[in-house]
């Protein structure tokens, strides 16, 4: 073990807390802080649904009255009809919390504390004090953007992207939008810095970089992502808000006429500085968004197909690729807005380039399953799914990559379909796979396998149900963030189809109830399974179920990778990290 | 290994090669409603050249993952006593299949190139100028008057009324007043955005007469919904003969 090691494992020592508000409220301890996360990103994810339901509902059925809705938010839609602005802001709030209080929070927060620790061997984060205001930073960020949409004139309506000038000339709910993700920035730089500093330092000895699961180097990758990129959006974030309450003007032009008068504030700003700025940040958190979904996939698929990762190196460095050609991709969200055109081809070969990436990926999984034992529980179904709508999401991505083909569906639904493929279909199908996968470890029982079955067929039925449509109403040229799609002439006819997808988007948000249930109920009534049940091989199932205070009663030493699956000669089809081989492993 | 494929293994991969090129057959029938809409502009079939392209590559890239992956979990299920094989895998095959869709990706990249280049940078030397600067909900329309130059006194202007001939450029400069919109004309598969303190430029040219709606596709507001304008191709005699009646009626408004 090098010094620095042994120092910084030295470093992360503290008493185990006795006090309630020590223990579950204000702990240091990396496993409650990461179920804090979890219980944090699952609320808003029920929050961020529920505006989709809205959004569908009036996408199904354009101007028709949601009696009860009227009694619950009179302002957004009196008498239960929805107005265009409180449409405006659904989707725009839905995207925001499904993104930044969602995702982030549950891939990065949840399973990142949860697991990073126990998978290099660790006894907490570098800096449990820091990771402990991480999480009660991001709270008040939560407060702020659901308060945005109780003050005058309600929340944010101008897009997750926020475009200015729109955003700078939006009533009050924009600015809590602002501080909200400010404020969240501030809790993701924390968490970043603290990822990157336990992983360098706090590895147990023997872990090489290159023994560590993938999920260790997609959250490693992911953090150095954030720590890069988050500061770029805070800074542009900063000069809207500055735009919008100290009347600067950087990115208002001169001249600005809304609603027939001069706009006050306006001169001499470029509304492209907004696009560039936001996309610098805005292409990186979509690999933020997908790489830690793909880690997870990556540890559960060895582990059921028990068999090794098919090019594991490869399979780190396609993620550094994506991470490294993540930063030259942003401006192929910009091929329509007036940038110069010679700059669309550069994007647009950078853009190509990333694709083949996450092909490597792709194909590596697909050498993963063939000639395992693939073992059909929750958490592998749901990594299949993500494998098989990845593929839909990635392949989708190639056409507007192609800047001819994006001059038509930039803005359309076909965009729509494209993330949801990615941040549904990938990530959060990822996320359900940790979730079943590492549940046995938080809480030391399992979740019904039965119900999570039917929690995930139900959700891919449903979800393909959804989505796929999409792609249809992008092609037939429906632009997206629209209210009523039937004022036009030749979108009308897509109604009997938007109203197939909102069902199957109500159905979809009713299947989540089985995975709340199964959650719940499993936590009192689970099968009790032991440490290891899933018999794998990475170091957080060396140690009990839920893992002890410090998580190792002694610092684990590791003596090879973690997919060491089925090696001939051995009597068990599986080869802890922490067990010697008795022969030499082969890498190929 | 020389294991004896199971029949059924052969039925799923039958079925698929015919039912993939069966289905993007029928995704490329000209009357289906997830058809592309008609073509109106003469770079329409330009870009939906490249969109059936592209379909065609990744719905082959999409059957072949999805059927080999199902194949997999059928074919490799956990069997009583069965044993994965124990391998990290093949540099030779990581190589090909990075190599493949490299170049794959190249291609599409210099083919879509060339349509972008004959669509953004090469404009036409001479068309129809038209001027058009877009408000929180309105297209403003500006044709220069007899004295052929724009934002001059005799300019001709409607409110969401766009005309041009057909089989002549029309050449579009657009601008806007307030926030960012996006003017698009989804059949000519056109679509630029307007941005406030700068102009932006688009060319189309109809391939016949008719009539289509213009939307907004950049959200611009509460109404962005209803930013509707109408385009009305006209032959050049018709075009003419609007362009003096609007001239007319322009005339009386001011006096």
């Amino acid at each position: 073990m090098s010094e620095a090691v042994a120092v910084a494992h030295g470093h992360g020592v503290h008493a185990a807390p006795t006090s309630f508000w020590r223990k579950y409220v204000f702990s240091l301890d990396h496993k409650v802080i990461g179920i804090q996360y979890m219980s944090y990103s699952l609320f808003m994810l029920v929050i961020g649904g529920l505006l989709a339901m809205l959004v569908r509902w009036q996408l199904a059925f354009p101007g028709r009255p949601l009696a009860f809705m009227g009694k619950i938010v009179p302002a957004g839609m009196p008498g239960g009809v929805m107005l265009p602005e409180f449409y405006n802001s659904l989707f725009t709030m839905h995207a925001t919390i499904m993104i930044f209080f969602a995702i982030m929070p549950l891939l990065i927060g949840a399973f990142g504390n949860y697991v990073v620790p126990l998978q290099i061997g660790a006894r907490d984060m570098a800096f449990p004090r820091l990771n402990m205001m991480s999480f009660w930073t991001a709270v008040p960020g939560a407060f702020l953007i659901i308060a945005s949409f109780f003050v005058e004139g309600g929340a944010a309506q101008s897009g997750w992207t926020s475009y200015a000038p729109l955003s700078a000339i939006q009533p009050k709910g924009q600015t809590l939008w602002l501080l909200a993700l400010l404020v969240l920035g501030i809790s993701s730089l924390l968490t970043a810095v603290n990822f990157i500093t336990t992983i360098i330092n706090l590895r147990a000895p023997g872990m090489h970089f290159f023994r560590m699961p993938l999920t260790v180097w997609a959250l490693f990758i992911d953090a150095i992502l954030l720590l890069l990129a988050l500061p770029v959006l805070s800074a542009a974030m900063i000069m809207l808000l500055f735009d919008r309450i100290l009347h600067t003007t950087f990115f208002l032009p001169a001249g600005l006429i809304v609603s027939g008068a001069a706009w006050t504030n306006a001169g001499g700003g470029q509304p492209l500085l907004w696009q560039h700025l936001f996309w610098f940040f805005g292409h990186p958190e979509v690999y933020i968004m997908i790489l830690p979904a793909m880690g997870i996939v990556s540890d559960v698929m060895a582990v059921f197909a028990r068999k090794p990762i098919f090019g594991y190196r490869s399979m780190a460095y396609a993620m550094c690729g994506i991470a490294g050609l993540g930063w030259i991709v942003w401006g192929h969200h910009m091929f329509q807005s007036g940038m110069n055109p010679y700059l669309g081809t550069t994007f647009m070969i950078s853009t190509m380039v990333i694709a083949v990436p996450s092909a490597i990926k792709t194909f590596n999984w697909l050498g993963t399953l063939w000639r395992g034992q693939i073992h059909f529980t929750t958490p592998m179904l749901n990594a299949i799914a993500f494998v098989a709508m990845f593929a839909i999401g990635g392949l989708s991505g190639i056409f507007m990559a192609s800047t001819p083909v994006d001059i038509f569906i930039h803005d359309t639904y076909f965009i729509v379909g494209h993330i949801h493929y990615v941040l549904f279909g990938g990530s959060l199908f990822g996320a359900f796979a940790g979730l079943y996968f590492w549940f046995p470890k938080m809480f030391g029982r399992k979740m019904s396998e039965t119900w999570g079955k039917v929690h995930f067929w139900l959700s891919l039925i449903f979800f393909n149900g959804v989505m796929f449509p999409m792609h249809i109403l992008g092609m037939r040229g429906m632009q997206r963030r629209i209210y009523d799609y039937t004022q036009y002439s030749h979108l009308k006819g897509l109604q009997p189809l938007n109203i197939f997808m909102s069902f199957s988007a109500f159905a979809l948000g009713v299947s989540q109830i089985v995975l709340i249930v199964n959650f719940f109920w499993s936590l009192k009534f689970g099968e009790r399974v032991g440490n290891n049940p899933w018999r794998a091989n990475t170091l957080e199932w060396q140690t009990t179920s839920p893992p002890p205070h410090e998580n190792f009663a002694e610092i684990p030493i590791v003596y090879h990778g973690p997919y060491e699956y089925s090696v001939p000669g051995m009597a068990e089809d599986y080869l802890p990290q922490t067990q010697p081989a008795s022969a030499p492993l082969s890498s190929h | 290994m020389n294991r004896r494929r199971p029949s059924w293994l052969s039925l799923i991969v039958g079925a698929a090669i015919v039912a993939a090129p069966a289905l993007l057959l029928a995704a490329s029938e000209p009357n289906a409603p997830w058809r592309l809409p008609e073509e109106a502009s003469t770079y329409a079939g330009r870009i939906d050249g490249i969109f059936n392209l592209i379909l065609w590559i990744t719905g082959i890239v999409f059957f072949l993952v999805e059927i080999t992956l199902l194949v997999f979990l059928f074919k490799y299920r956990a069997k009583a006593g069965g044993r994965a094989t124990y391998t990290h895998g093949s540099n030779r095959l990581e190589v090909i299949w990075t190599i493949i869709p490299a170049l794959i990706l190249v291609f599409l990249a210099v083919v879509s190139q060339d349509s972008w280049a004959y669509i953004r940078n090469h404009f036409p030397s001479s068309g129809t100028v038209i001027d058009i600067t877009a408000e929180q909900f309105a297209w403003n329309i500006r044709y220069p008057g007899p004295d052929g130059k724009l934002n001059t006194d005799d300019d001709i202007v409607t409110l969401n009324q766009l005309h041009f001939p057909v089989d002549k450029p029309a050449l579009i400069n657009l601008h806007s007043k307030d926030v960012i919109h996006s003017f698009f004309l989804p059949e000519f598969r056109i679509k630029q955005d307007a941005v406030p303190g700068m102009t932006t430029r688009v060319w189309v040219q109809a391939k016949h007469t008719g009539n289509w709606e213009i939307a907004c596709a950049e959200l611009c507001g509460l109404g962005h919904y209803r930013m509707k304008g109408y385009l009305t191709v006209d032959t050049p005699e018709g075009f003419q003969k609007w362009l003096a009646e609007t001239a007319a009626e322009n005339k009386t408004e001011s006096k």
